[in-house]
């Protein structure tokens, strides 16, 4: 008790002591800025080539002591080029096309539900939002992958699913809840003015949400949602592991025919890495231009 | 629907012991008025009074708990009422103007004649040229609202109220957003609505202003209106204290 009055009479004293200094709140910048293409298009071009120029370096120093030499597995890579490219990656890219187009129709009639004044119907299209929104994408993929049969009877005759095109159902799913989460995130951004404003002109709650709310959504929409596409993109690998011949599963297949060489992985996968990159940086530079240019026509 | 046993001899609008609560507050607690065709009433009183809430009544932008209000016979305060019906005949001007503002002026104005009362295109373009001039905006048909000052924007809001051939126009505190100098102008352009013979009903802070173009003069405290008389001799001879206090702050 008395050494703490002392210690108390001392702190008064002194002036070097600690001081709790106030809290300052430095904000860490926008939501926007978390955005996945807006961290890939935050990468200066300059930067890029100098990243590369030290990745196609880098092999030729570790693989130096072993026989198979890195000219070789260019060689492979080479040879093995358009196969990988216009066999894989187009696949990639067409995976991602219609995911993007199912998703994206599926998901825009989702958020439509969630802002319904339909209870029930809102309520169902908020579940199965958040449901697809947090579930993990391969597990959702598993589950389409075999849950759809492998061909369809319609009548007499049997149409065949391809094993594309079931993958491009499952990764549907997660880029649906997510477009709906945009679109309702769009609609709700749109001050409710603009809604009373059309309701006192009469129009009818349709006319007010497609002449008047969803027109100005629609430019608020197309960041995220090419931010989703460039998401999307980059997770298409993951419908090899269910043994779709993507870019991924190929560039296996040609290592395998190359004698499996430890020295092919970095050459191949570098290569696949590189050209998703080239496929979706400019992607993200264009999401950028874009925003910026309606900030400055609102 | 008894829409049809109103006749011009009656209030145009017939507000009856309205009461209106958002939550545990009660915001109107049994407001009664009544305007009759050609009348310009001006809302007055303290923020929170309930004057916004009761004009947002009239329009059904806001639901009764209980009382009447009538618009030409349309029961607005009935379950069942045809809210577009009811819009068709009453216009509204906001504080916030909220123009549309992927629209063009022009746009603005003739969305809803052509949308809603599908009138023919040309017919539409025509009134809304004219609107836009009576409003002393020629020349701006092409403009998007973000390029119009907030005068500008508000002529352009009334003139797209106009133009669905309302009749009666509920304004609600229309200058309480505009710089200064730009008030008159909306105020010339409501003044000239109401020499036409518009039906008004104004919720307004601009006492001048309420002097020169009211009718009649409510004023409003804590969701009834304490007392009301026409303008020429609410101003000097007002007697409940609680008037007296707002005017002598306002004046």
């Amino acid at each position: 008790m008395k050494s703490g009055r002392k210690a108390t009479a001392s702190c008064y004293g002194d002036t070097d002591l600690a001081v709790l200094k106030p809290f300052r709140y430095s904000p860490a910048g926008s939501v926007q800025d978390l955005l996945f293409s807006r961290w890939l298009a935050d990468f200066s071009p300059r930067s890029l080539l100098i990243v590369g120029l030290l990745f196609c370096l880098w092999p030729g120093f570790a693989m130096a002591q072993s026989n198979y030499s890195f000219t070789q597995a260019l060689d492979a890579l080479w040879r093995w080029l358009p196969f990988i490219v216009t066999k894989g990656f187009a696949l990639n890219l067409l995976v991602s096309f219609f995911t993007m187009l199912i998703g994206t129709i599926a998901g825009v009639l989702l958020g439509l539900g969630q802002i319904s004044p339909l209870k029930p119907l809102a309520r169902a299209s908020w579940f199965i939002t958040q449901l697809f929104r947090n579930s993990p994408w391969l597990v959702l993929l598993f589950i389409v992958m075999l849950a759809l049969p492998f061909e369809i009877q319609i009548g007499d005759t049997i149409y065949p699913i391809p094993d594309w095109l079931k993958a491009v159902f499952g990764l549907s799913l997660p880029i649906m809840a997510n477009i709906s989460e945009i679109v309702r995130g769009a609609i709700m951004s749109v001050p409710t003015g603009q809604w009373e404003a059309a309701e006192s002109l009469a129009y009818t709650r349709h006319q007010t949400l497609w002449l008047v709310i969803l027109p100005q959504c629609f430019k608020r929409m197309i960041p995220p949602w090419m931010n989703w596409y460039a998401i999307l993109t980059m997770a298409t690998p993951l419908i090899s592991l269910l043994g779709v011949e993507d870019i991924v599963n190929l560039s296996r297949q040609a290592m395998e025919a190359e004698d499996n060489h430890p020295e092919l992985l970095v050459p191949f996968f570098g290569f696949t890495l590189i050209i998703f990159f080239a496929y979706c940086y400019p992607i993200a530079r264009y999401t950028i231009r874009l925003e910026k240019r309606f900030v400055v026509n609102q | 629907m008894t829409n049809n046993d109103w006749t011009p001899d009656q209030p145009l609008v017939s507000i009856h012991d309205v009461h209106k609560s958002f939550g545990d507050l009660e915001v109107l607690k049994g407001v009664s008025l009544d305007i009759m065709k050609g009348e310009v009433i001006c809302i007055i009183g303290p923020s929170g009074s309930g004057k916004s809430t009761l004009i947002r009544c009239v329009n059904a932008l806001n639901t009764i708990d209980s009382g009447s209000i009538k618009v030409e016979g349309l029961e607005v305060h009935d379950p069942g009422l045809d809210k577009l019906e009811l819009r068709k005949r009453v216009g509204m001007v906001f504080q916030q103007y909220n123009l549309f503002p992927h629209k063009t002026a022009l746009e603005n104005i003739m969305m809803a004649p052509l949308k809603v009362l599908k009138q023919p295109q040309a017919e539409a373009e025509e009134r809304a040229h004219k609107l836009i001039k009576r409003v002393n905006l020629g020349g701006k048909e092409n403009s998007y609202p973000g390029e119009l000052s907030g005068g500008q924007q508000q002529r352009v809001a009334i003139a797209r109220s106009l133009a669905m051939n309302p009749d009666v126009m509920l304004f609600d505190e229309v200058t309480a957003a505009l710089d200064p100098e730009t008030v008159n102008e909306v105020l010339l352009a409501i003044k000239d609505l109401a020499q036409d013979g518009m039906t008004c009903i104004l919720v307004t802070h601009e006492m001048g202003f309420a002097r020169e173009v009211a009718d009649h003069i409510y004023f409003t405290d804590r969701g009834v209106i304490v007392e009301h008389g026409p303008p020429a001799t609410f101003f000097t001879e007002a007697t409940d204290p609680r008037t007296r206090e707002f005017l002598s702050q306002i004046l």
